[in-house]
């Protein structure tokens, strides 16, 4: 369903981005990881057409992505930046579909179901400036929802986050998925949350990046913060990621 | 101690006011008179007898040539700050044109348009475009890339992207600049009032010296005082509406 | 930069078309090429450097008095909250009074001479200055007085090396704003009471009918207005640049 091909991104010398390829499924939870400075955010905004790549190319339903697509939806890490300050909650999820061809009545019932399944049903008409960060990247991920794409893609976004809030919010994006029926390609540096979330992961090396491995993970879903992390299996995979990245990290150094 | 600071703050100027009527009350001096003579001069000037004369026409003017100068500055401004190359072109020719120090300009404006109301409100609509103007321009570029990001990925464009983010995005610092511009407007005001006019609070200050009239020309310093005073209060206010948004968030 | 110059060119050539044409009245705009032939004459004219000097004069020794009395009364008040407070609400109101209200006072006081110039120049760019150097001096970051303090640095080393250095940029935007205050209330001085320099030269000019000359001292005002600036905003450029708020915010 969507497809990155022998993507790379240059800045000038710079081959930030030298060839990444790899596939989503529909309904897949894909996790991005990699050593910091990998060029995780810029391969996100190329895979949502905020950036033209330098070569290579993605592809959407076998459709090439050149500007940001309707049915995709991206999350961004930093909330308070990417919410208006001058919009209530309500506002801020319902400026994106403002475009689509839809009826007021429509429209609300989508904002307000959004909203609902985040957990801020009664939030509706406060300020995000009013609202802790991790109630802030739920409206964010409302207004994701809201929009109804295909594909939700996810920049890191608990990663300004305390780790309570992160787990809660963790067990968010499951449950939304499971509502919602989205793809999400969902990139972190945390290792345990791309094992604790994905159906697979990809491991990508240190700049010029390029993809060293993809990871199947084969963790019974539901998944549970406790038990699923009591699981040898988890604790395998755990490992497996670190050392892969560990090796990268070194053998740049 | 906090105490303290309330009881200073109002004590202070209390004190200053009342050493200034006691200082003046015995003078004798020809510039100085007695801060008793100012008020009681101040009472029989503007409340009310001269309002509807003087205060009246620069208050009309003041808000005319304002109003004029932010519609334009918005205008001109937001196609400005949404365009580089349109600012790269402009941007000489603006900074010279803003550096022009108002008051040398008056003569050019006594030439093209003569001695009238409109040169009045002309001229202070040109001064007061500038500051609006490139603080509407520095407010368009100021934009969050995050939030023009944001705009992207979720296909806001168009009117509503200029009405619902863009705009918002940019009022802090139109407001600033239409802060600045007010100051502008009352200096030009006055300024344009002392130079070429038959009424208004600038005319009739710079009369009241001519022709000695002491304790009137301070009255009329008063006034002038208390305006510029009451108009900030005001613009104050309506900023805080405005922008009460802005507040919260970098609270 | 080719953009810029092709703005100004075209602004040049339109305005000599416009004049050519007959759309704007030779009897108010003159022709371009006959003004810029002025201004070029002027450069040879003793007197016209005679008059920028004036007005040059004028403008530094107002700032010059203003910097000394704001730059230490603002240290002062500010480092004291009991002193800031008890002084607060008459700074803000002295401070929207129109320095231009002051002419009548000032011609009454000193005559029509430099001393007139000066004391308005330097009432008017007092309070910019001073009002900046406050908040300098009030906007220190408490993180970095505490670490002072805890390191035993007494109070008059905390204001030398914490306090005064963190207040530099703010004066260093205050000089900016004050130095093209002085400039302005430098010109209105001599455009309104008749002092020796550039706005007393336009104003002459404008009542002679000579018109090109006129605009000729304008665009020499508007020139030394943008000089003044330039060399201010790279002053404050260069003091500001390791400040946050010049800093440039990752994307």
């Amino acid at each position: 369903m969507l497809r990155v091909e022998d993507l790379a991104k240059s800045y000038g010398d710079n081959p930030a981005i030298a060839g990444v390829s790899f596939e989503v499924a529909e309904r897949e939870f894909v996790c991005v990881v990699g050593p910091s400075g990998c060029g995780k955010t810029t391969l996100l905004k190329c895979m949502s057409g905020l950036l033209a790549p330098t070569s290579g190319r993605v592809l959407l339903h076998d459709r090439p992505v050149l500007r940001p697509p309707e049915e995709m939806a991206l999350v961004f890490q930093e909330y308070s930046r990417s919410l208006l300050p001058w919009m209530s909650v309500r506002n801020n999820v319902t400026l994106p579909l403002r475009h689509k061809k839809l009826d007021k009545a429509e429209r609300s019932r989508l904002v307000e179901e959004a909203v609902e399944a985040v957990g801020l049903a009664g939030q509706l008409d406060r300020y995000p400036w009013q609202l802790s960060g991790g109630m802030q990247q739920r409206v964010a991920i409302a207004r994701a929802l809201a929009y109804q794409p295909n594909v939700l893609l996810m920049d890191e976004p608990f990663a300004s986050v305390d780790a309570q809030t992160r787990a809660d919010l963790e067990d968010l994006v499951l449950q939304v998925r499971e509502r919602f029926d989205v793809t999400i390609v969902f990139v972190t540096h945390d290792i345990d949350e791309s094992v604790y979330l994905s159906d697979r992961i990809v491991v990508l090396t240190p700049s010029p990046t390029t993809v060293k491995e993809v990871i199947p993970v084969e963790l019974p879903r539901p998944r549970d913060q406790v038990e699923t992390k009591e699981l040898p299996d988890f604790a395998h995979l755990r490992a497996h990621v670190y050392r892969l990245i560990k090796r990268e990290e070194e053998r740049v150094a | 101690m906090k105490r303290i600071g309330i009881v200073l703050e109002v004590l202070v100027p209390l004190a200053l006011l009342g050493l200034w009527a006691v200082w003046s009350a015995g003078s004798e001096t020809f510039y100085y008179p007695p801060l008793t003579d100012i008020l009681e001069t101040f009472g029989e000037t503007w409340l009310f007898e001269r309002v509807g004369s003087d205060v009246v026409p620069s208050l009309l003017r003041l808000g005319a040539g304002y109003a004029m100068a932010v519609a334009l500055a918005l205008l001109v401004g937001v196609p400005l700050g949404l365009s580089r190359t349109a600012r790269r072109a402009a941007s000489p020719l603006v900074e010279f044109l803003r550096a022009i120090p108002p008051p040398a300009l008056l003569p050019l404006a006594i030439v093209v348009v003569g001695v009238g109301d409109s040169m009045k409100v002309l001229i202070i609509a040109f001064v007061c475009l500038w500051p609006v103007l490139l603080n509407t321009i520095d407010g368009i570029r100021g934009i969050d890339p995050t939030l023009a990001e944001t705009a992207r990925v979720y296909g806001v464009r168009g009117a509503d992207r200029l009405r619902r983010v863009v705009l918002p995005a940019a009022a802090p610092q139109v407001f600033a600049g239409m802060r600045t511009s007010l100051s502008l407007a009352v200096i030009m005001m006055v300024i344009s009032e002392m130079v070429a006019s038959t009424n208004g609070i600038g005319f009739f200050v710079l009369q009241s010296q001519r022709s000695f009239a002491i304790p009137e020309m301070w009255s009329g310093i008063l006034l002038l005082g208390i305006l510029g005073y009451a108009l900030n209060l005001l613009f104050a206010g309506v900023e805080r509406r405005v922008l009460a948004w802005h507040r919260g968030a970098r609270a | 930069m080719i953009a810029p110059l092709l703005a100004v060119a075209g602004a040049l050539a339109l305005w000599q078309l416009l004049v050519g044409a007959g759309l704007l009245n030779e009897d108010h705009v003159p022709a371009m090429t006959a003004t810029l032939a002025e201004l070029a004459e002027l450069l040879g004219d003793g007197g016209f450097w005679s008059a920028v000097g004036s007005t040059l004069q004028g403008w530094a020794l107002g700032l010059g008095i203003a910097a000394a009395l704001a730059v230490p009364l603002g240290i002062l008040i500010g480092s004291s909250p009991l002193v800031y407070r008890s002084v607060r609400f008459v700074v803000e109101f002295l401070r929207p009074i129109p320095s231009v209200a002051l002419v009548p006072l000032a011609v009454l006081i000193y005559g029509v001479g430099l001393e007139s110039k000066v004391f308005l120049a330097a009432f008017a760019s007092f309070w910019p200055l001073f009002v900046q150097t406050l908040y300098g001096v009030r906007d220190v970051d408490p993180v970095a007085t505490d670490t002072a303090r805890s390191f035993g640095l007494g109070r008059f080393e905390r204001l030398w090396r914490i306090k005064l250095p963190s207040a530099v940029p703010y004066i260093a935007t205050g000089l900016r704003i004050s130095s093209a205050v002085a400039l302005i209330l430098a010109v209105t001085a001599e455009l309104v009471i008749g002092s020796a320099g550039l706005g007393r030269s336009i104003n002459v000019a404008r009542q002679s009918g000579a018109i090109e000359l006129m605009y000729a001292l304008i665009i020499t005002t508007g020139l030394l207005g943008w000089a003044l600036n330039v060399l201010t905003s790279q002053a404050e450029r260069r003091v500001l640049h390791w400040h946050p708020s010049q800093r440039q915010v990752a994307a």
